[in-house]
């Protein structure tokens, strides 16, 4: 009896090193948290990942489109630009309407990087302008074992082949901007105020520019709560909170569901 | 009122067949739309393939003239494939395996290309050839995409209308079962265009 369960276990075992080594790569699933940089291997020091992800982070915010950089050990043998076309096809990234995502797919052990690309940006970043970005941009850093400098050389370049498309396409839940305009407002209110007050010290009440002084803040003020109204909900607090984590906080509104045709190409190094 | 209590019953049941049915049916129709244009996109990821030929075999020509034979079976096959093509309501498993070897022997006849392009240090190096190299690479991964996505497609498609008792009804309306794209027989990897 003994014996039996032993091979029995055996079989188990050996079934279960047999699936790991045939074993596809599992994409992980979609993240709670959803950012531009998920370092799987921790390649990257923790302050290059955040520079990095604050520099894609800010690009998705003014351009709506989303670079996400994900680093793994191996693609168990899988294509790695077929693995990337699933991988930003199940995350969803770039918003749904423009299909406008990447997925930079780096796979250390493998030494090999893939750049996949969404069906909105096909048009402008190619196969062949993946590629060369690849082979010109990226490799010679990796080949020096630099893998932060590659990476950022490489969003630099797609920055430049995909700059002028898609602007202004931002999600509306996605109050960074705004919360840095009215910040930016509110200074410039103090700066009049400011000045205001010092004209006012300086002539000894001449009553006739105290009221334009203050017809032309409330007019600031006016039109300002204005366009906060008319946004719904979000006041001076909410926009603020927004702006101040905009900077680490992941893209404003998550991954808009994008869809991948397998565009994109590899290299290895 | 004991008169009118069986129509009443009948009149329930023939209510809920009706939307039994009509959700049935609007719901395989969805899947099947679905499934009709994911196979237009696998067709058009052909499409871009046999687009890329004629630059592909123009840039060898210029270095490798003489492969003659190279150079012409993939003309061949490309005219073959590019006239094999299935209209989106006709997709059966018959005009899907013509399609498939179609396909097939353009693959072929292009990873002989490529392996002879080897023998060519000059054209493995020029720009434009390396620029159609990696379009060919992009481009065989969107066919290995598209046909991915097909397949999905249909076998939601196909799980609606075969499971009981949704089948009795798809035989009802007519809805057949939608082939599947098959891994090619002994080339279950693209052809190989890295050097």
């Amino acid at each position: 009896m003994q014996k039996i369960k032993l091979t029995l276990l055996f079989v188990l075992l050996s079934f279960g090193v047999n699936h790991t080594i045939f074993a596809q790569f599992d994409i992980p699933d979609k993240p709670e948290f959803q950012t531009s940089v998920y370092d799987y291997i921790n390649l990257l020091e923790s302050s290059q990942k955040s520079s990095l992800e604050r520099k894609l982070v800010k690009y998705s915010d003014t351009t709506s489109t989303q670079i996400v950089v994900a680093i793994i050990s191996s693609t168990n043998g899988e294509n790695i630009n077929f693995l990337g076309a699933q991988w930003g096809e199940k995350w969803g990234i770039g918003q749904a309407e423009e299909d406008n995502g990447i997925l930079i797919l780096l796979a250390r052990d493998d030494r090999r990087i893939a750049i996949n690309t969404g069906y909105g940006v096909e048009h402008l970043l190619t196969d062949a302008m993946s590629k060369r970005i690849i082979e010109r941009d990226i490799i010679p850093f990796f080949k020096r074992n630099d893998y932060y400098g590659g990476l950022n050389k490489g969003a630099d370049a797609i920055f430049e082949v995909l700059s002028g498309e898609y602007q202004g396409t931002r999600q509306s839940n996605n109050d960074f901007p705004i919360g840095f305009f009215l910040i930016f407002l509110f200074i410039f209110v103090i700066i009049l105020i400011s000045i205001s007050k010092n004209k006012r010290g300086g002539k000894g009440g001449n009553r006739g520019r105290r009221t334009d002084g203050t017809s032309i803040l409330d007019a600031i003020i006016l039109s300002n709560m204005g366009r906060s109204s008319s946004r719904g909900s979000s006041g001076w607090g909410s926009s603020g909170g927004g702006w101040s984590s905009g900077g680490g906080g992941g893209f404003g509104g998550g991954f808009g569901g994008g869809s991948f045709g397998g565009g994109g190409a590899s290299g290895g190094w | 009122m004991k008169k009118f209590l069986p129509w009443i019953i009948i009149g329930i049941l023939v209510f809920g067949l009706y939307s039994w049915g009509k959700g049935f049916n609007n719901t395989a129709v969805e899947h099947e739309a679905n499934a009709k244009t994911a196979w237009s996109n696998v067709e058009s990821a052909y499409q871009r393939r046999a687009d890329l030929i004629p630059n592909l075999v123009a840039t060898v020509k210029g270095y490798a003239a003489h492969e003659k034979e190279t150079l012409e079976g993939v003309i061949k096959a490309r005219s073959e494939a590019t006239k094999t093509t299935i209209d989106a309501n006709n997709l059966t498993p018959e005009t899907m395996a013509q399609f498939q070897q179609a396909q097939q022997g353009l693959s072929g006849a292009l990873s002989r290309l490529l392996l002879t392009v080897e023998r060519y240090p000059d054209l493995k190096a020029d720009k434009s050839f390396l620029e159609l190299q990696s379009q060919l690479e992009g481009t065989e991964n969107r066919i290995n995409v598209e046909r991915n996505k097909y397949n999905e497609k249909v076998n939601i498609y196909d799980i609606h209308t075969t499971k009981f008792p949704g089948k009795l009804l798809a035989g009802l309306f007519g809805f057949e079962e939608m082939p599947r794209y098959k891994s090619d027989p002994g080339s279950e990897k693209a052809p190989n265009v890295e050097f």
